[in-house]
């Protein structure tokens, strides 16, 4: 288990996903996995730096872990923020046209879609947002 | 992120390389901004982009926006990679975008 803690800034989103990059490369991680993991990890840190600790800032960690069976990656997100679960919101309707289009929400639609797993839980005075792929 | 640009009469293309994300999607969209009025065909070639997020496909949807309220003009993609590509059927955008 490795883990980072950055400041909850637009800057530190490279950061982050150098970081799990780094360690999903000494677990052979296929390209495509790698790829749809850092979006979410651009969806999910993007929310935690505008709406965590607005109009500050504070400090996020991220997690990352491997687990057997069936072999997965694992990342977490936490934040001392507001309590806020982005799981709750409805999942937006992808069948509107380009006229009645936003984007709002859709971030952590492809989140849930690309990931085998996505939970959320507020506990401490933390937000924990987990995410799970298989490799 | 790098952006090339091929400009070629009215048609231009952009040919943005790496990914597509929060921190890059302002310089996408400078550079469609930047080119847009005199563009009748907008065209992103994604062989380069290894892929985008929810911040990108903004960008590309407030381009698509342009084009149709101006009434003239068109905007294709390019040589998108399976990960793009099922970023853009899981939110609709296929039906959305010319994708060629």
């Amino acid at each position: 288990m490795k883990e980072l803690t950055v400041d909850a800034t637009v800057e530190s989103i490279p950061v982050i996903t150098e970081f799990v990059d780094e360690q999903l490369a000494k677990y052979n991680c296929p390209v495509k996995a790698q790829a749809q993991i850092d979006i979410a990890i651009d969806e999910l840190f993007s929310n935690i730096v505008h709406y965590a600790y607005h109009p500050g800032t504070g400090p996020a960690t991220v997690r990352v872990e491997v687990v057997e069976k069936p072999l997965s990656v694992v990342i977490t997100f936490i934040d001392q923020g507001v309590p806020y679960d982005p799981l709750a919101k409805a999942d937006p309707d992808v069948t509107l046209s380009a006229e009645e289009r936003a984007i709002g929400g859709l971030g952590i639609y492809i989140v849930k879609k690309n990931m085998n797993e996505i939970t959320y839980e507020y506990k401490d005075g933390r937000n924990i947002l987990k995410i799970r792929k298989e490799l | 992120m790098t952006i090339e640009t091929k400009e070629n009469g009215k048609e231009i293309t952009l040919l943005p390389a790496g990914r597509l994300d929060t921190t890059t999607a302002p310089q996408l969209e400078a550079q469609i901004n930047a080119v847009s009025e005199r563009a009748e065909r907008l065209i992103f070639d994604f062989q380069e982009l290894e892929y985008l997020s929810s911040a990108g496909l903004r960008v590309l949807l407030a381009a698509h926006k342009f084009f149709m309220k101006r009434g003239s003009g068109e905007m294709i993609i390019r040589h998108v990679n399976e990960t793009i590509q099922e970023v853009f059927e899981v939110t609709g955008f296929m039906d959305i975008f010319t994708i060629e």
